[in-house]
């Protein structure tokens, strides 16, 4: 790391004491120092470093004891909402939003997802239309799957402004004040019974023209910087070995030798070895992507853990016998940070089925590899020259 | 070490500079010399091992001896860098004895430390082989097809891998007290089989009272031998790869030539999706071998990554070379495209040095499950 680098560093340990300065305050000097994002501007939490030293410059933090956020409240901020602010918001924006973000003080949730548009996101229909007078835009339609919409200050949205063009041409992206009037948050159950997630009616919500994002017509262009994020921030981690759902059904292995049987432990060896595969896969992936750009190398990651999820926690049941007909609990709650390794073996099973669905479904994923890695042909596309209010549906 | 508990901390999984420019070397020195139809004319004549590629690969790009101090004739570099050349050999099923003579003989040698037959292996001049079933896994027991009787050598092992080449033979024998020993045999009779890997010819190795150098005695013969199989299990993971690698890019590039129906196959989902589920197979397998190499290089839990390599790197270059003959319909059922060179070579692998199951066992052990 450059000296310089190393100095700023130290000299905002020197000022702010980790072990007993609130998070916030913390986090907000670590913003004013540039040393948030370091790929970003300064002023807006960087200082124009290259990408490949933030991890150097996370590690040194995490040394000496630094607070940082909750992934599982703050990751659509971080991970999303952050890289699509500085790519596509106006100065104004920008110096509004990320500081807030970053130090917690603000938390958000992502308006995507439609009753009638999942795997085609660019279908959505929620409709922004423009107020003469004010300028303002005004926003009616249903949104779902939203993590956190009923903790969340602020969202990003994309909507439909002009239904006449083709759906990719037709959108626009927005900021969204999640305590307008006019928005709506039910929780939405899900099979394993709780809700981590939520419905969002959208009633005549008032949005000002500032809190655009990008062009108007231009909204596909901008999420697809939220979307290429969200992959790697689902996909892009690294674990230790046995780190993920493969160490809890090998500690059970490793506690019960009464449950075994020789074509258990053969199932249970060949999921180990695939994890332990698809976890060096992740490891290479981190490095390479250290020094990078995310790129669609991360749907590799997502697709193979879906996948690798839904086989170990079958096989967990399996293993557990009479145990495994037990569930632990069906009353409806809503988790604050739903963890599949700390749940139930019954919830875990049930979970990884959202794991191939959550997030691009494994069969979107396949398509994204084998068009933009493996370069082979488009899908036919038959809604390409078709006004959106024209498609069937 | 506790395996649960270890990190990957260490591990570098990509490729160094160093490294790249090496593979760009092997692989434009094969496109000139190994083309695809004449390694298949070579599987039908009477020399299958090709000795000017050889050459070449000894004396023009001097790969033969990566893992060899320089001292001892070698190029000072590490497994990591043969990794890369085996890559490459792989991806072009080249008629070598590579993997015999620069891996499984080399790490034996390298292993006692012997410093005679050592620098011929590195510079090439001299080929070696390590004589035992290429279905050997590593942590069975010593191989016994071999006594010692009298300071004499006698026995058949069959189903050895790149013998029919070889100037020198690494033999474990059993003497008269059970001693598990290691000897450097230059006379023995070699036969060749008919394999179905017709790229890598196996042969039957017959010892009739032949002399052998007694290089290793007890548990510094069976640590070498260790450490050949483990070393050999880790690095042929890299040749798979390179198998994998073709079998995917050749039916990439053929899925967007081929129509039918008025369209590339390559366009239709059935065929889309198992080649995108094939890309993230290859990308996981280079992982795993890049691990591998890593971990013999570094000598850092080398059994586990040994039984991890063969516990994946086998199940996946089968199915990317079976994919491969499915995908391009009926040219690929033919004798005339080579997909079939690389199904066979692919196979053979997933036999060689422990079957996948044998490697799962292992993991078991090693790691309490």
């Amino acid at each position: 790391m450059e000296a310089e680098l190393s100095r700023a560093i130290r000299e905002l340990l020197d000022a702010h004491d980790p072990a007993t300065t609130p998070v916030a305050e913390f986090l907000g000097a670590r913003f004013d120092a540039g040393l948030a994002w370091v790929h970003f501007p300064e002023g807006l939490g960087g200082r124009s470093a290259p990408r490949s030293v933030q991890q150097e410059v996370n590690d040194a933090f995490a040394a000496a004891g630094a607070p940082t956020l909750d992934i599982g409240r703050h990751g659509i901020g971080l991970g999303m909402a952050a890289p699509t602010l500085l790519a596509h918001g106006s100065d104004e924006v920008r110096r509004r939003f990320l500081r807030p973000l970053w130090t917690g003080e603000e938390t958000w949730c992502q308006l995507f997802s439609e009753p009638g548009a999942g795997s085609d996101l660019a279908a959505l229909g929620t409709r922004a239309v423009r107020e003469p007078e004010t300028g303002d835009w005004i926003v009616d339609g249903q949104k779902v799957w939203t993590s956190l919409a009923h903790e969340a200050d602020w969202a990003i949205l994309v909507t439909r402004t002009d239904p006449d063009v083709p759906k990719h041409r037709g959108m626009t992206y927005f900021v969204c004040d999640m305590r307008a009037p006019g928005v709506e948050v039910r929780p939405l159950r899900q099979a394993t019974g709780e809700a981590e997630f939520n419905e969002v009616f959208l009633t005549g919500v008032r949005i000002p023209d500032a809190h655009r994002l990008g062009a108007v017509g231009d909204g596909w262009r901008v999420a697809q910087t939220t979307l290429m994020n969200e992959r790697v921030a689902i996909g892009g981690h690294a674990e230790p070995r046995e780190g993920g759902m493969i160490g809890v059904v090998a500690r059970t292995w490793r506690e019960h030798p009464e449950l075994h049987t020789p074509a258990l432990q053969d199932a249970l060896l060949r999921l180990w070895v695939d994890a332990e595969a698809a976890r060096l896969t992740s490891e290479r992936l981190r490095q390479q992507l250290a020094a990078g750009q995310p790129g669609p190398e991360g749907s590799a990651a997502k697709l193979a853990f879906a996948r690798l999820n839904q086989q170990i926690s079958g096989l967990e049941l399996e293993l557990l016998g009479a145990d495994g007909l037990e569930y632990h609990d069906w009353t409806f709650r809503r988790p604050t940070n739903p963890s599949m390794l700390e749940g139930s073996p019954g919830y875990r099973y049930l979970r990884a089925k959202g794991n191939s669905i959550e997030g691009g479904t494994s069969e979107i994923l396949r398509g994204i590899i084998a068009e933009r890695v493996l370069g082979l042909p488009s899908e036919i596309r038959v809604d390409k020259d078709v006004a959106w209010k024209d498609l069937p549906r | 070490m506790n395996p649960m508990t270890t990190d990957q901390a260490g591990a570098d999984l990509g490729y160094s500079e160093v490294e790249e420019e090496l593979r760009a070397n092997v692989r434009a020195l094969l496109a000139e010399r190994a083309p695809a139809n004449a390694t298949l004319a070579r599987t039908e004549s009477e020399q299958t091992t090709d000795l000017a590629l050889w050459r070449a690969l000894a004396g023009e790009l001097g790969v033969t001896g990566l893992p060899v101090p320089e001292e001892l004739g070698g190029a000072g570099a590490s497994w990591r860098e043969t990794a890369v050349v085996l890559e490459e050999l792989g991806r072009a099923v080249a008629p070598v004895p590579f993997f015999g003579s620069c891996v499984l003989a080399t790490a034996a040698l390298l292993a006692l430390g012997e410093r005679k037959i050592l620098p011929q292996l590195a510079s090439g001049e001299a080929i070696g082989g390590l004589a035992v079933p290429f279905a050997a896994a590593p942590g069975a027991a010593f191989p016994a097809d071999v006594r010692v009787s009298g300071g004499l050598l006698s026995g058949t092992v069959r189903h050895v891998a790149d013998a029919l080449a070889a100037d020198v033979l690494l033999v474990p024998a059993v003497a008269a007290d059970g001693t598990a020993e290691l000897y450097a045999v230059t006379g023995a009779l070699v036969e060749p089989m008919v394999s179905l890997d017709m790229t890598r010819e196996l042969a039957v190795v017959t010892l009739e009272e032949v002399e052998g150098i007694l290089l290793a005695s007890g548990p510094d013969a069976t640590a070498a031998l260790d450490a050949a199989l483990e070393t050999g299990a880790a690095l042929l993971a890299s040749e798979q790869l390179g198998v994998a690698e073709w079998a995917l890019t050749t039916t990439v590039a053929y899925a967007k030539e081929r129509h039918q129906f008025g369209r590339p196959i390559g366009g239709f989902q059935a065929v889309k999706h198992r080649l995108a589920d094939l890309w993230v197979l290859v990308t996981q397998l280079r992982a795993v071998a890049r691990a591998g190499a890593d971990a013999v290089t570094r000598d850092e839990e080398r059994p586990l990554y040994a039984a991890l390599a063969q516990a994946f790197a086998s199940g996946a270059a089968v199915t990317a070379t079976e994919e491969a003959v499915q995908l391009h319909g009926g040219i690929g059922f033919t004798w005339e495209h080579p997909a079939h060179l690389y199904l066979k070579r692919a196979k053979s692998a997933s036999l060689a040095l422990g079957t996948a199951d044998r490697h799962r066992a292992r993991i078991a052990s090693l790691t309490h499950l």
